[in-house]
């Protein structure tokens, strides 16, 4: 089972960079959102994945039965999706506003913060 | 429900039984204060005027908390208390030592002056978009992630200020602000991305997050990927701390915002990006650290190369200030590559020193301009008349930025330099110094084109002398104040960036402040 996840974690990791060197804004928020997605999975991953041993402590033991998929990366998952579930909202409005100011979603014309023409400081005094 | 079980619970094995002096409180109080004033501003949105009556003592405050923190932990050695009471390594631990609590007390400073700022910089609208309630959960963020002991919060803790810095970067939506914002942010959040990965892949390898314990493990495990794990955090922090060749973001965004929150960005937010490279890739992972320090080496020269050329080559002032930024990452990468108490002091030191120029040289640049009008060398001057007491201070931050003595830059770069001869690496000393003196050029220049040089445009002030305005000029005169005192007087701040750097290299005192009961399961 974690083998067939890992490699889907890596068909995710791929995707993502593929669309991320994009110079589409909005492909590269499409890519944001799979490598968020991503690394998710790759967390989940790494806490074991198994329904046959249920995750309780029984009465007489301290830790959980070897071999139980350890709840704790579930947890940091849930946090973290939440974290990139918010970023990606603001991405999305920040992008859209972008693209209503800018008038375009190729990140090679977005020169207005660094423009191409800047001239160069004054030589002499 | 009645409890049909009577097996007694020793809670002993799971909690910490015996409930914290009241001193331990500070350890957890300056994220908290932030974070609660964060949302009593947000709930008085209606009444923006009392934004400013509220955040700067609450700034002045934390400004308290954290010398208490710092004296409380020099004094005592670390501290650590946990979340919900669960023992190490299960609770969330904050554990302070001297590093992160100087580096919080040194921000907290400078936020405090940007806070005073902001009551002239940013109007009306500007705190309605709430600049304040930002500025306060910024530096809840930038205090857990210096206190915080544990590696997963510490990942939230950038978070929180990564999405407070996005608030504070659009305030005002211009256009130029969004464009700046859009590649900020893509590649910040990628850089936490990268972080988040290399905590999971922490988490699968070791089975625990906390700090001092993974300090504890890391040292004799065999057989793990940890040198892909080391490199995934450089890269994370590297990017977080805009070194070379990930650090254009910072360029094209960090002079596009309201000045003050430039001076924020400036002075904060890339020493995070440092202080989380130093805390994982020193303290966690020396062996890696050792293994991959030639890699840190040479990024550090090409950062400080590349960005005293940018400094060289910018017109606009706010532009050269970012470069200059960069240009001390540079220089505190080349402490971290040599790995040995002096540079990791000189590091640190470096650090202490451009938070505070760094944020009073964008509110430097921020005066200069609203005294002239221009942002651009080729449209500033004439400063020097309008405003002469500016101007003297000013040199003097200028000298400062640029480690000239007798002001606080001069210090660490001596560590640096001496340091990594120490070690051999010639080629990293040449490199401090040679952008050093590229940088001390471009600064000369600023001075002598926006102060004495006269307005190319005709003075349309004739030359009147400027009413002194305390809330813009206040904060530059006391970081700059600081800043001299600093290199003035510098065996206080090396005495304590020197235990930093010892309990980086020997984490002992931080192990045993988490592990009180001496026993690791």
């Amino acid at each position: 089972m974690e083998f067939l996840v890992a490699i889907l974690v890596g068909a995710f990791f791929s995707a993502a960079i593929y669309l991320m060197l994009s110079k589409h804004s909005v492909r590269m928020l499409l890519g944001i959102a799979i490598l968020g997605n991503a690394v998710n999975l790759l967390l989940f991953t790494s806490g074991r994945l198994t329904r046959e041993v249920p995750p309780i402590i029984g009465a007489g033991m301290d830790t959980l039965p070897a071999g139980a998929a350890n709840p704790l990366p579930q947890a940091l998952i849930l946090t973290a999706i939440v974290i990139s579930f918010s970023f990606f909202a603001f991405l999305l409005v920040l992008t859209y506003r972008a693209y209503q100011e800018l008038g375009t979603d190729n990140t090679d014309e977005m020169r207005l913060a660094e423009p191409k023409d800047d001239p160069m400081p004054p030589i002499g005094y | 429900m009645a409890s049909t079980t009577s097996t007694p619970v020793d809670l002993s094995l799971a909690f910490v039984m015996t409930p914290p002096p009241l001193g331990d409180w500070l350890v957890i109080l300056p994220p908290a204060l932030m974070i609660g004033l964060g949302a009593v501003l947000m709930m008085m949105r209606h009444s923006v005027r009392l934004h400013g009556v509220v955040a700067v003592p609450g700034l002045a405050l934390l400004v308290l908390l954290d010398a208490a923190l710092l004296w409380k932990v020099s004094v005592e050695g670390p501290v650590t208390m946990v979340m919900g009471r669960w023992l190490p390594p299960f609770g969330i631990a904050f554990t302070v030592d001297v590093f992160g609590a100087l580096m919080a007390l040194v921000s907290a400073i400078a936020a405090l002056a940007a806070g005073i700022a902001a009551l002239s910089d940013i109007s009306e609208t500007g705190r309605r978009y709430g600049f304040f309630p930002f500025l306060m959960l910024l530096m809840a963020g930038v205090s857990g992630a210096f206190l915080t002991g544990d590696l997963f919060n510490l990942y939230v803790w950038f978070e929180v200020l990564l999405i407070s810095s996005f608030g504070l970067l659009i305030l005002g939506s211009e256009r130029e602000q969004i464009d700046g914002a859009l590649k900020y942010a893509i590649l910040n959040l990628l850089g936490t991305t990268f972080f988040l990965i290399a905590v999971g892949y922490t988490y699968a390898i070791f089975g625990t997050l906390n700090m001092a314990d993974l300090t504890l493990r890391a040292r004799d495990i065999s057989g793990a990927p940890l040198m892909t794990l080391g490199g995934l955090f450089i890269l994370a922090f590297a990017m977080k701390a805009a070194a070379f060749p990930v650090n254009f973001w910072l360029p094209a965004s960090y002079h596009t915002p309201r000045i003050t929150v430039s001076a924020l960005f400036g002075g904060l937010l890339t020493k995070v990006g440092i202080y989380a490279l130093m805390r994982v890739m020193i303290m966690l992972f020396p062996v890696q650290h050792e293994e991959w320090s030639l890699v840190i080496g040479i990024l550090a020269l090409v950062t400080m190369v590349l960005a005293s050329l940018g400094m060289l080559a910018q017109n606009d002032l706010r532009r050269l200030a970012g470069y200059a930024v960069i240009l001390g990452i540079g220089n505190m990468l080349a402490g971290i590559a040599t790995g040995t108490v002096a540079g990791l002091s000189g590091a640190v030191l470096y650090a202490l020193h451009s938070i505070l120029a760094m944020t009073a040289l964008y509110l430097v640049v921020g005066r200069a301009a609203a005294l002239s009008g221009h942002f651009t060398l080729q449209s500033i001057g004439g400063i020097y008349r309008r405003a002469p007491a500016f101007a003297f201070v000013s040199l003097a931050l200028l000298l400062a930025v640029a480690g000239l003595p007798p002001f606080s830059g001069l210090w660490p770069k001596i560590m640096l330099v001496k340091a990594s001869i120490d070690i051999g690496a010639w080629w990293l000393a040449a490199g401090i110094l040679v952008s050093g003196f590229l940088s001390t050029i471009a600064l000369g220049r600023v001075f002598l084109l926006t102060y004495w040089r006269p307005a190319p445009g005709g003075d349309v002030h004739d030359g009147a002398a400027v009413r002194t305005d305390w809330t813009s000029f206040g904060p530059i005169l006391g970081l700059t104040a600081i800043v001299t005192l600093f290199g003035l007087f510098p065996e206080w701040p090396l005495v304590l960036s020197q235990a930093a750097a010892i309990g980086l290299m020997e984490p002992a005192a931080y192990i045993g402040s988490v592990f009180q009961g001496g026993v690791a399961p």
